[in-house]
C-alpha cells in the first residue's frame, strides 16, 4: 500500500509540460546527426497488381541524391513472412515494404529516394517513373461484404464472440416489441499531429540508434532486429515523446524499415519522414457494418439480442477488433447471438484506432436501445437501469466492480436530463432544434506485464524508468506521482525515463492498460527500495537501528520513527552510505504476479453514461454538439487533470466519428480522394463546445494494485452513438451510418 | 535547365531577425521557412503536420502576424522578424501562454503546442478574445488531434483576463 498519498489523487501539471511548451521535447524527426541523410518515399499509384517497370535514372541523376531503393536492388532482409510479425500483429503475412514486384494496395511505398537534402528528395521522388500492370482491385466494402467469413484464426488478446445462449431468432420473432437495423461506420484515419517518422542515426560498426515515432519501443526494436537480421544490443530505440499515438503506432510503420533498410546500406543515418497524403496510406480504423436486432417486452426488458460485424480487413491479414462482444455484456437477456466476421480488401490493413471496436459496436446496440426507448415509451435511461448487467453474462463471471449506475445518475443530473421532453422535435429556439440523447459506454479494464526500476541516488533524486510511452497520456507525471508519494518525496525531485528499448521491459502503450500497468510497477519497485533503504537505515548504531515497515514514515527526504519524530535518516545519507552507484530497485506487475489477485475469476471494464446536446439547424441542417456530459467510472483516478483531459481528448474523438471523420474511397481507383486535412475533417476548435467530465466513485482492489482501472478509450466509446440518439430526438430522423453529414440530415 | 536542377545547387543570401537575433543566410529558393527552420537551424519547436497550411502545427510570428510556415519560402523572409516557440520565454521564464497552457493542461502530445501558442500570442494582440465563441473560431487554423481544445480555449482566456485586470484596476 501506499502512504501519506500526496500527490496520486490530487491534480497535478504535467512534468514534461515545460518541455512541450518551449519546443526543447524532441520527436522522431527532430532528432540529427552529422551525416544525416533524408529519405522520401514513392507510392504506387494503383491498389492491385504489377511494377513492370520502375526507372530511377532520372532521379538519380539529380544532385545530392545519394541512391533509390526499389523492390529490384533492396538490401536482403528476413526470408520468413513471420520474422516481419511484430508483437501485435493479427493473423496474416505482414506487409513487406520494397519485397517484390507486387502491389497489394493504393498508396503501398515502391521507392524510397535517399538524397543530401529533404528538398532534394522530395524533388527526386518525383522523377521516379513507374509502369504497371493493373489487376482488378475491390475497396468497396458494400461489396465485398458479401463474401465475408469468420476469421479462421483468432487475434491474440480479441475475445471472439460468445457462444450463443439461448435461440435469439425464435425470441426475437415471438418479441412483443421488435428494433432492427444496420449501422455502419466509415474508416476513419487515426491522423496523429506529428505524421510518421524514423531518425535512424549510425552510431558506426553496425550499431543503430533509432527514433521512431511508436506506441512501443521494444516492439520496434523487436521487428528491426528480426527481419534485418541484427543483435538485440546493436539496436536501440528511443522515443521519449510521441506526438500523438491513438494506436496508429501500435505496430512498426513502412517508414521504420525503410529508414532502417536505407542506413544499414548506406552506413549512415537516415531520416524517412511520411508527408500527411502519405499518413492515409496506412493503418486506418476498418470501416464497419453491424446488423443489430432486439427483442424485447412491452416494458423494455431484452428478451433476444442479436448482434452481427462486418469489418474490413487487408487482403493480406486478418485484423480482429471486439464489436459485438459488448452487446452481451452490457445489458442481460436469456437469448444473445454474436457474430463477428471480415471481409477482405485491396487496401493496407486495417488496426486498432482508439478503442478499437468498442465504438463501433456500441453506436449500433446504444442507437437501437434508443429505437427500443421510443418504441416503449421508457426514458432512456430508465431503459437502460431495467437492462443493467450485474454480472458479464458472456464470460459468466462477476464483475470487479461497476459503477455504471452511478455514471446513468450523475451524469443525467448534471445534464439536467429530467428536463427533457422525449417527443422528438418538441425542443426547440428559434430555428434551432435541440436535441438530447444519451448512451452507455464500456470498455477493457486490466493489466499487462510491465517492469520498471526505481533508483535513488545520493543527491536524494529518484529515478524511475520504465520502457513504456507517454503518446501525451499523461504517463510521466502519473508515475512520478506514485514515486513521490512511495518515498516521501516532493515531485520536483523524481526523473522519469520512458520510452527507452534499453529500460525494464513494458508491453506497447495502448489498450487503456499503461497507467494500471506501469504505475503498478512502478508502486512495486518503489515499495522494494522502500524495504531496501528501511534494511540499511535499520543497521546497528543508527538512530532508526532496528525499526521495522510499520515504525517508520518516509516523509520530506527522510526515513523518520513515527514514535520518536526526531529520529530520522535522510535518504540521501544512506544512499551515500552504500556506494556510488546509488540503490535500485527493479520489480514487474502484472496479471496473476504477486499483489494481483483473482486475475481470472473476474471481468475487469470502465464504464460511462454519456449525455449530448445537439442544434440544427431546421433549413440548413447544419448540427452543432453544444453540450456533452461524460461520466465514468474507472476505479481510482490518480491525477484529476491529466485524467480529465483524458476523457476530453476521448469526448472529441466521438464528436469527430460522429459528425466529421471518413475516409472517402474512388472505388474505380482503389484509391483515397481525400488524403489531407483539409477534406478528411478532424473537429476543430470551433466545433468543440461545453465538455463536462464526472469521475464517479469507484473502488476495485482486483483489476490491479493500484486500484486503477485507465482511461484512454472509455471517453470516446459512447460518444457518437449519443449524438446520433440526439439527433434523432431533435429531428425524428434516425440516421444509422456516420459520420452524420448534413445530407444525411436533410435526406433523414 | 529544369527547375529541379536547381535544387542544393543555388543558394540566395537572406538576412533575418530570428528569436531577436540577427542572422545572415544563405537559403536554397525551394526551401520553405518550415524546413529551414528544422533542417537547417535545428529549431525543432516549430512542427510539421501537414506541409500544406491545414493544421497549424508550424505555426510562428512574422513581424508579429500568426503564418504557417510551411507556406512561406525561406527567400521571402529577407528583412523579416520572425519569432518561434523557442523565443517567446525571456530570460528563463516561461511566457504566460505558456504557463497557462501548463496549467490548463491545454495539450497532451504536445505536437501541436508550439503552434497553439504562437497563435494565441497573435490571437490575443488581434484582440479576437472577447468570448469564447471568438477565441474558439479564431484558433480554428490549428488543429489539435488530442482534444484539449475547451482547455486551451480556457488557457487564452486566462491570460487575457490577467491582462485586462491591471488596466480595469488602474481605470477605476
Amino acid at each position: 500500500m501506499l502512504k501519506n498519498d500526496l500527490h496520486v489523487g490530487s491534480p497535478r501539471s504535467r512534468i514534461d509540460g515545460p518541455a512541450k511548451v518551449t519546443g526543447q521535447a524532441t520527436y522522431a524527426a527532430e532528432f540529427t546527426a552529422a551525416d544525416l541523410a533524408h529519405g522520401y518515399i514513392v507510392e504506387s499509384a494503383i491498389a492491385r497488381g504489377r511494377i513492370v517497370s520502375i526507372d530511377t535514372a532520372a532521379a538519380e541523376a539529380l544532385p545530392g541524391v545519394i541512391r533509390v531503393f526499389t523492390h529490384e536492388n533492396r538490401p536482403k532482409t528476413a526470408w520468413f513472412t513471420y520474422k516481419y510479425r511484430d508483437m501485435v500483429a493479427p493473423p496474416g503475412a505482414p506487409f513487406r515494404p520494397l519485397y517484390s514486384d507486387e502491389i497489394q494496395y493504393s498508396g503501398q511505398p515502391i521507392a524510397l529516394v535517399v538524397a543530401e537534402s529533404f528538398e532534394a528528395a522530395r524533388e527526386a521522388a518525383a522523377l521516379v517513373a513507374v509502369t504497371y500492370d493493373r489487376q482488378p482491385h475491390e475497396t468497396d466494402l458494400a461489396r465485398a461484404r458479401h463474401d465475408s467469413y469468420e476469421p479462421p484464426k483468432k487475434r491474440n488478446g480479441i475475445a471472439p464472440p460468445p457462444a450463443p445462449r439461448g435461440d435469439a431468432q425464435q425470441a426475437f420473432g415471438a418479441a412483443p416489441v421488435r428494433i432492427a437495423g444496420e449501422y455502419a461506420i466509415a474508416s476513419e484515419h487515426h491522423n496523429p499531429m506529428e505524421p510518421h517518422a524514423t531518425t535512424v542515426v549510425w552510431e558506426g560498426g553496425g550499431k543503430l540508434t533509432v527514433h521512431d515515432k511508436t506506441q512501443g519501443v521494444q516492439n520496434s526494436q523487436a521487428y528491426v532486429t528480426n527481419v534485418f537480421g541484427l543483435s538485440g544490443d546493436d539496436v536501440r530505440v528511443v522515443s521519449p515523446y510521441v506526438g500523438g499515438g491513438f494506436g496508429s503506432g501500435l505496430r512498426p510503420q513502412h517508414q521504420l524499415f525503410l529508414a532502417v533498410m536505407a542506413s544499414l546500406a548506406l552506413e549512415r543515418s537516415v531520416r524517412v519522414e511520411l508527408t500527411r497524403q502519405q499518413m492515409f496510406g496506412h493503418v486506418h480504423r476498418p470501416e464497419t457494418v453491424n446488423l443489430v436486432s432486439l427483442g424485447a417486452g412491452e416494458d423494455g426488458k431484452l428478451h433476444a439480442i442479436q448482434h452481427q460485424a462486418i469489418a474490413a480487413t487487408s487482403r493480406f491479414e486478418d485484423h480482429q477488433e471486439v464489436v459485438v462482444n459488448w452487446s452481451g455484456l452490457l445489458y442481460p437477456a436469456e437469448h444473445v447471438d454474436l457474430r463477428y466476421e471480415l471481409a477482405k480488401l485491396d487496401t493496407y490493413s486495417p488496426g486498432d484506432m482508439r478503442a478499437p471496436g468498442a465504438p463501433l459496436g456500441l453506436f449500433a446496440l446504444e442507437s437501437a436501445m434508443d429505437e427500443l426507448a421510443v418504441a416503449t415509451g421508457v426514458d432512456p435511461v430508465e431503459l437502460r437501469l431495467r437492462n443493467y448487467a450485474e454480472r458479464d453474462e458472456n464470460e459468466d463471471k462477476p464483475f470487479t466492480s461497476k459503477e455504471l449506475r452511478a455514471c446513468y445518475r450523475a451524469g443525467a443530473e448534471r445534464f439536467g436530463w429530467s428536463r427533457r421532453d422525449p417527443r422528438p422535435g418538441s425542443m426547440r429556439e428559434g430555428r434551432e432544434l435541440i436535441g438530447w440523447g444519451m448512451a452507455s459506454g464500456v470498455w477493457d479494464a486490466g493489466m499487462m506485464k510491465t517492469s520498471a526500476r526505481a533508483t535513488l541516488t545520493a543527491d536524494g533524486r529518484l529515478a524511475i524508468a520504465c520502457a513504456t510511452s507517454d503518446i501525451g497520456t499523461g504517463t510521466y507525471t502519473i508515475l512520478a506521482q506514485i514515486a513521490a508519494d512511495a518515498l516521501g518525496l516532493p515531485m520536483e525531485a523524481v526523473d522519469v525515463a520512458l520510452g527507452d528499448s534499453t529500460l525494464p521491459e513494458a508491453p506497447v502503450q495502448g489498450g487503456s492498460w499503461t497507467a494500471a500497468s506501469a504505475g503498478s510497477a512502478v508502486a512495486a519497485a518503489c515499495s522494494s527500495l522502500r524495504d531496501a533503504l528501511l534494511t540499511r537505515a535499520a543497521a546497528e548504531g543508527s538512530p532508526l537501528a532496528g525499526a521495522k515497515a510499520d515504525d517508520v514514515i518516509f516523509e520530506g527526504g527522510h526515513i523518520r520513527s513515527l514514535a520518536d519524530p526526531a529520529r530520522s535518516l535522510a535518504l540521501g545519507e544512506i544512499v551515500a552510505a552504500s556506494g556510488p552507484d546509488g540503490i535500485a530497485a527493479t520489480e514487474s506487475a502484472g496479471p496473476g504476479l504477486i499483489g494481483m489477485m483473482l486475475p481470472k475469476s473476474h471481468s475487469s471494464y470502465t464504464h460511462s453514461a454519456v449525455f449530448a446536446e445537439v442544434r440544427i439547424d431546421e433549413e440548413l441542417g447544419v448540427l452543432r454538439v453544444t453540450r456533452i456530459v461524460n461520466a465514468v467510472a474507472a476505479g481510482r483516478i490518480l491525477n484529476p487533470k491529466t485524467a480529465r483531459s483524458q476523457i476530453l481528448g476521448g469526448v472529441v474523438w466521438g464528436i469527430g466519428m460522429a459528425l466529421h471523420e471518413e475516409a472517402l474511397t474512388d472505388h474505380r481507383l482503389g484509391r483515397i480522394m481525400n488524403h489531407s486535412l483539409a477534406e478528411y475533417h478532424v473537429p476543430v476548435n470551433a466545433d468543440i463546445d461545453d465538455i463536462e467530465v464526472i469521475f464517479v466513485e469507484e473502488s476495485d482492489e482486483k483489476t490491479s494494485p493500484i486500484g486503477v482501472k485507465g482511461l484512454g478509450e472509455i471517453g470516446i466509446v459512447g460518444t457518437a452513438a449519443a449524438i446520433a440518439n440526439a439527433v434523432h430526438h431533435a429531428t425524428g430522423k434516425r440516421i444509422r451510418s456516420l459520420p452524420i453529414t448534413i445530407d444525411k440530415i436533410l435526406q433523414g | 535547365m529544369p527547375a529541379h536542377a536547381i535544387v542544393g545547387t543555388q543558394t540566395v543570401p537572406i538576412e533575418i531577425t530570428l528569436n531577436g537575433k540577427r542572422r545572415s543566410l544563405e537559403v536554397s529558393p525551394v526551401t520553405t521557412l518550415l524546413d529551414l527552420l528544422r533542417n537547417h537551424l535545428d529549431l525543432t519547436g516549430t512542427k510539421k503536420g501537414c506541409d500544406h497550411g491545414q493544421c497549424g502545427a508550424c505555426t510562428v510570428l512574422i513581424d508579429g502576424q500568426r503564418i504557417n510556415s510551411c507556406l512561406q519560402l525561406a527567400v521571402m523572409q529577407d528583412g523579416k522578424s520572425i519569432t518561434t516557440i523557442e523565443g517567446l520565454a525571456q530570460d528563463g521564464r516561461l511566457h504566460p501562454l505558456q504557463a497557462a497552457f501548463i496549467e490548463h493542461d491545454a495539450f497532451q502530445c504536445g505536437y501541436c503546442t508550439p503552434g497553439q501558442i504562437c497563435s494565441a500570442v497573435a490571437l490575443i494582440e488581434e484582440g479576437h478574445t472577447t468570448s469564447r465563441e471568438e477565441i474558439r473560431e479564431f484558433m480554428s487554423g490549428n488543429l489539435c488531434r488530442c482534444g484539449a481544445y475547451t482547455n486551451i480555449v480556457d488557457a487564452i482566456e486566462d491570460v487575457v483576463g490577467r491582462r485586462r485586470q491591471p488596466v480595469q484596476e488602474a481605470a477605476e
